[in-house]
Formats: C-alpha cells, sequence, structure tokens
C-alpha cells in the first residue's frame, strides 16, 4: 500500500513541476497577493495630495500648515487663493482634500474661542475621505497640544483612544492572517478539485476505477502534495509578513503552524468535495471561485467587517472556514492567546473537517455514475 | 468456467435504450469481437462489464464473479483500455507504465515477458511524454498498461480507432499472440474489415446484438447472390439499380457498387443491361460476401422488421 502512495505521490508531482499553470498558481499567486495587499491595497497613505485655502496668511497658519506636512502623511498639492478653485484639484484628480482655514484662525486659535476649520473630502472614494479627515484631525488635535492651546470649555468630553495590538493600526498586522487563509483555501481546495476533476476529464479516472486502489488512497495521493505545497507556502508568507512587512509573531510559533494544518485539512477536504460534484475542470474552478474565493475574501472578515453587514451575509460568513481561520491567526500573532482562547474557533473548524470529509468520502464515486 | 457470460442485460439513458437486453459468453483464451458502428451501445456494454457502470437490467459476470456484487475482485483481473486515450499525457512512457503496475502491485520487471513483444516497439521512445506519441505509439502503451499486471480478461474498446492501417495491422498480430497466453479478450471495433481476425463476433446495433457467430461461418452461410460494380458514375447507376425488380440492395462500397439481387443473375447479362441503359461499367463481378455486407443486409433487415 506504501509503495503504491508513494507512486501516486511521484505522479502528482511530475503533474505539477510539468504544468505551467499549475506551477504559476502555486507560487504566483501566493507572491502576488501577498504583495498587492501589502503595497497596494492599504489603508495607510503617504503623501496624500491636499490643496490649502488659506484666508488667515499668517504665521499661526503657516505654522499648521508646515505641521500637517511634517508628518508625512500629507503632500501640499496647491496653495488656493480663492473659493472658486477648491473644486478644481480634486476634480482633475489631483487633489483628495481641501483644507479652508479661516480668517481670524491665529485671534481665536490664542483666544481660545473655539476654531473652525472646514474640510472638503472627496467622498467618491468613502474609506480613504474618512481616512484622510480623521488623520486631519489628529494632526489638529497635536498641533494644539503643541502649542499648549488648552480646551477651556469645562463641559467637553475628551475622548482619548488608543489602539492596542496594533497600536499604529499598520494594515499589515489585518492582510497577513488574510492572506494567509485566502491561499491556503486557493491552493488546497481550488488545486485539488482541479487535479482531480482533470482525471475525470482525460478519462484516467476511468483506469483508476478499473484498478484496486480504494477511493481513499486515490484521494489522499492526490492531496497529499498539495497538503504539503501549501504548507510550504503558509510559511512562505508568514516570512515575508514577518520580514518584509514586520507583522510580528507573539504566540507560540508551534501552536501557530499546528493551526495552519489544521485548516490545510479542512480546505482539502472542501476541495474534494467539489471535485466530487464537478465533472470538468472549468467546472471545478467555478466552483472554487464563487463558493470559496469570493466567500473568503468578501464574508470572512477579511477585507470588511462582518458586523456591518445584513444578518443574510454574516450568517454565510459564519460558515466560512477562513472567518475562523483568520480569528485564530489573529489571536495567535497579535495577541499572543494559547489553545483556550481559541478553542471555540477550532472546535468550528474541526467539526466542519469531519462534516466535509464524510460528505466528500460519501460523494466519491466507485463508478462512473 | 466462460471468462465473460452476459445474460439480458439493458441499460438506458434518459429514457434511451444505449445496450438492449444483450446475452453472449466467451470463453478462456478467445478473442470476441463487437462489431458495430459509433453510437450501436459497445461503450455502454464494456463500462458495465468493467464495473463502471450498472445495467438497469440483466445479470454478468467476468472472470466468474459478478459485476456488482463482486466488483472489488474484478477490479484485480481486468484489464481495461478505455476508447478514448486515456493514459497521463504528461507522464512520459516508462513513467506511465510503472506508475500503472504499481498501483496493481507489480513491476514492469515482473511480467516483463508479457507486454515484451509490445513494448520493444515502443522503448526506443521510454524517455518521452505520452502526449506526444503518435496515434498508433498511444495505443500500443495503452496496451502495455492494460497488460503490465497480467489480467485474466482484456477489455479493449475500440483500440484501433484513429490509428492508421500499418498500426492497425501490428495491433491486431499483438491480440493473436496474447491469445496464445490464455488471455480473454474482448474487443470492439467500427472498422468491418477487422472482424475476420476474431474467434468470435457480434454483430451490434442500437444496442441490440444482431448475430453472433464466427466471422468465417457467418460469410459462408450469406447465401444472397451479390455482385460488385465498378462504373465512374457511381451515383447515377446507384439510382437506376435502386429503382430495378430484381435488386434487393445496392450500396456503394470504396470503388465498388455492392449489390445484393433476389435471384441469381448472369453477370454478363447484368453488365449489358447497365450498359443498355447508358451507363460506362468497367467491371461486374460475383463476389463473396463481407462482414460488412452482411451487417448491412441484417441491419437493413432489422430495420423493416422494426418498421
Amino acid at each position: 500500500m506504501l509503495k503504491v502512495f508513494w507512486a501516486f505521490i511521484k505522479k502528482e508531482v511530475y503533474h505539477i513541476i510539468r504544468d505551467k499553470r499549475t506551477l504559476l498558481i502555486l507560487f504566483g499567486m501566493p507572491l502576488a497577493q501577498i504583495l498587492i495587499f501589502g503595497y497596494a491595497v492599504t489603508n495607510e497613505f503617504k503623501d496624500a495630495e491636499i490643496d490649502i485655502l488659506d484666508h488667515a496668511r499668517n504665521e499661526t497658519s503657516t505654522e499648521l500648515i508646515q505641521h500637517l506636512q511634517s508628518s508625512g502623511n500629507f503632500a501640499i498639492n496647491e496653495i488656493l487663493t480663492s473659493e472658486k478653485n477648491m473644486e478644481s484639484g480634486m476634480k482633475a484628480g489631483n487633489s483628495k482634500l481641501v483644507i479652508v482655514i479661516p480668517r481670524d484662525f491665529s485671534n481665536d486659535f490664542y483666544a481660545e474661542n473655539s476654531v473652525k476649520l472646514q474640510l472638503i473630502a472627496d467622498g467618491s472614494d468613502p474609506n480613504n475621505a474618512t481616512t484622510l479627515v480623521q488623520y486631519i484631525n489628529e494632526m489638529v488635535r497635536s498641533f494644539k497640544s503643541e502649542k499648549n492651546v488648552s480646551i477651556s470649555n469645562p463641559f467637553q468630553i475628551g475622548i482619548e483612544t488608543r489602539m492596542i495590538y496594533n497600536p499604529q493600526l499598520i494594515s499589515s498586522y489585518n492582510f497577513v492572517p488574510g492572506t494567509i487563509a485566502l491561499i491556503l483555501l486557493i491552493i488546497c481546495a481550488m488545486l485539488t478539485s482541479l487535479t482531480i476533476a482533470k482525471e475525470k476529464e482525460l478519462g484516467t479516472m476511468e483506469i483508476l476505477l478499473v484498478s484496486p486502489l480504494p477511493p481513499l488512497l486515490i484521494i489522499l495521493g492526490k492531496v497529499t502534495p498539495y497538503a504539503l505545497l501549501s504548507f510550504i507556502n503558509a510559511l512562505i508568507v508568514l516570512i515575508i509578513g514577518y520580514f518584509v512587512f514586520d507583522v510580528p509573531i507573539v504566540g507560540s510559533v508551534g501552536l501557530l503552524l499546528l493551526m495552519c494544518f489544521l485548516y490545510v485539512v479542512t480546505a482539502l477536504s472542501l476541495g474534494t468535495l467539489i471535485s466530487t460534484v464537478s465533472e470538468t475542470q472549468q467546472s471545478a474552478m467555478m466552483k472554487s471561485l464563487m463558493g470559496l474565493m469570493l466567500p473568503s475574501m468578501i464574508l470572512s472578515g477579511f477585507i470588511f467587517p462582518l458586523a456591518s453587514m445584513p444578518m443574510v451575509l454574516q450568517y454565510i460568513g459564519k460558515i466560512v472556514p477562513a472567518t475562523y481561520f483568520i480569528e485564530i491567526l489573529k489571536a495567535i500573532m497579535l495577541r499572543g492567546a494559547g489553545l483556550n482562547v481559541i478553542l471555540f474557533q477550532v472546535g468550528i473548524l474541526i467539526l466542519m473537517t469531519v462534516v466535509l470529509l464524510v460528505l466528500a468520502l460519501k460523494n466519491f464515486k466507485i463508478r462512473l455514475e | 468456467m466462460s471468462a465473460i457470460k452476459v445474460e439480458h442485460i439493458s441499460k438506458s439513458y434518459n429514457n434511451v435504450l444505449a445496450v438492449n437486453d444483450i446475452n453472449f459468453t466467451v470463453e478462456d483464451g478467445e478473442l470476441f469481437g463487437l462489431i458495430g458502428p459509433d453510437g450501436a451501445g459497445k461503450s455502454t456494454l464494456f463500462r458495465i462489464l468493467t464495473t463502471l457502470l450498472i445495467a438497469d437490467k440483466g445479470k454478468a459476470t467476468v472472470a466468474g464473479y459478478d459485476v456488482v456484487e463482486a466488483y472489488k475482485k474484478i477490479r484485480k483481473k481486468i484489464g481495461y483500455m478505455p476508447g478514448r486515450f486515456s493514459l497521463y499525457q504528461d507522464l512520459s512512457v516508462e513513467e506511465n507504465l510503472s506508475f500503472f503496475a504499481t498501483i496493481f502491485g507489480t513491476t514492469i520487471e515482473e511480467n516483463y515477458d508479457l507486454v515484451k513483444d509490445i513494448y520493444v516497439q515502443i522503448e526506443p521512445f521510454k524517455k518521452r511524454l505520452a502526449g506526444q506519441l503518435s496515434g498508433g505509439m498511444k495505443q500500443k502503451l495503452a496496451l502495455c498498461c492494460a497488460l503490465i499486471h497480467k489480467p485474466e480478461v482484456l477489455f479493449l474498446d475500440e483500440p484501433t480507432t484513429g490509428v492508421d492501417a500499418v498500426s492497425r495491422i501490428e495491433f491486431w498480430d499483438m491480440l493473436q499472440s496474447l491469445k496464445k497466453k490464455n488471455i480473454a479478450i474482448l474487443v470492439s471495433t467500427p472498422y468491418m474489415d477487422e472482424a475476420s481476425l476474431c474467434d468470435r463476433i457480434a454483430l451490434i446495433q442500437r444496442g441490440k446484438i444482431l448475430r453472433i457467430d464466427k466471422p468465417q461461418k457467418m460469410i459462408n452461410d450469406f447465401e444472397k447472390p451479390l455482385y460488385a460494380i465498378k462504373t465512374h458514375e457511381t451515383y447515377s447507376t446507384l439510382q437506376h439499380l435502386k429503382q430495378q425488380n430484381f435488386t434487393e440492395s445496392i450500396l456503394p462500397f470504396g470503388e465498388y457498387l455492392h449489390l445484393v439481387t433476389k435471384q441469381k443473375l448472369n453477370v454478363e447479362i447484368l453488365k449489358s443491361h447497365l450498359q443498355q441503359n447508358g451507363f460506362t461499367i468497367t467491371e461486374v463481378k460475383k463476389i463473396k460476401a463481407t462482414i460488412e455486407d452482411i451487417f448491412l443486409d441484417i441491419s437493413k433487415n432489422e430495420k423493416s422488421l422494426t418498421k
């Protein structure tokens, strides 16, 4: 039996290394994804272009403008001279935000009257606009404290926020776990469903069935190489995350790898199940993409928070394995949690795996129909 | 014990009868041919016998085991070559063969003598990927893979379809030598000229077996007068003969027309009759029937019966 298993794995490895498409998905996709999420899709920004309409034109307003620039988050696109030009920068796409400084800015500021700055943001990109406004608020607050201007109104409630576990709100803390969840799912589930569907499509499954091989061995032989490769991929993403994007691993590395392994098994059973219900590679591909990748990206809380979604989508999100895996990863990597904290999520993943495996084995046809 | 025993097997797909009440047996060491056009139900029958499909009705045994209940036992004893080339195209000749040897729990070396005659022909290309082989080579490799575990019964579904004439002859030579090793072979083909190479044949059409017999006996039993006519005006001659009273059937056969008549005719009279009607006839001769003539004759009667 072991010899047969080994022959199977050898055959599968030949398939993988001789097929450029598989190789590309295997090793190109994780790299591309982590780089895209790391550099392109990020909520942080540097040198956001802003316009300033300075009615005050005095020392204090200049200081404020310098203070804004000093953070490295903003770059001045243009100092406007009249209200008429306020929109032109945004229309041309050169600036994201206009700050209007009032005429009596300086006097009010030192007289400790309430100061009103006007911010006009480009709402066509709501996420960006909100973040920019938040940053400016923060900058103005720090400008005030630098100038030692205290808030005189005793009835104001001052809120002091502190983000823990990710104090600088670095987005890589979010996307590295998310990317691992996504990559493992795509490689394990999509590639296994593809490779089994390929055997059906090319008719080789017919010969495998008319051989003394038990179904379990056929499945195991097909998925084991992919399990190993995706595990290696998870390691690569973790390493890139750690060294390139400075994502910490606070908790136990052993536990982290164990959880990756559990998730790999979940994804493999999902892929096998998909392959049992698809006859062609194309159908397997469509089912994996629509049924796995989209929900895992959108409904797992990776990109959009689940809590703000309609109830239906929240429930769908609850049956996406990636949801739990991302929670587990964040708990271990960022908060340094132990197994006792993530027991619930681990339990659900194990339950999902068992159910999927039973379904896959039950669905695996020992004949052609 | 018969290698294959088929009793009243029927199978339909979406209310279309693909295989209709089929009965036959294949003895050990017999080369049995299923002869019929595409869509006759040959592949469905193969899949039922190789335990890949379950028949709606009837019973079948292969190597003494029931194809439904004892499918696991059968899968150890048979070699199967599907109609479509079904080896790994991205694996080399050698890798394919050794993979199939391993999954059947054997090695190339162990059963080398069985495949030797065939394998020596493709051995020079053993490092080549299977997908880059020619049609004939592919079939030889597929046969090797189906044989490597020394099966008791060999199922070959249209092994020579899409193979050049020379390779087809070579392939049938190989089957003859395998027969001597007491392997029962069930082979299907749409090529009627290959029928005479089988020990026995079953003519099959639209899921029904029309006749089972030795090919030579079928030919000898065909008593209707049959003439071959060679002419340049094939189509108009055919149309003319169709309307004659003495004609039972007329069909084009390569460069000849094959004419079956209701009673014996004199070759010369037939020739002059045609020439009088203004056709240029190069040759008219009385011939012995081929399997194809017999097949067409029987299937024609079958058609008129069902109507």
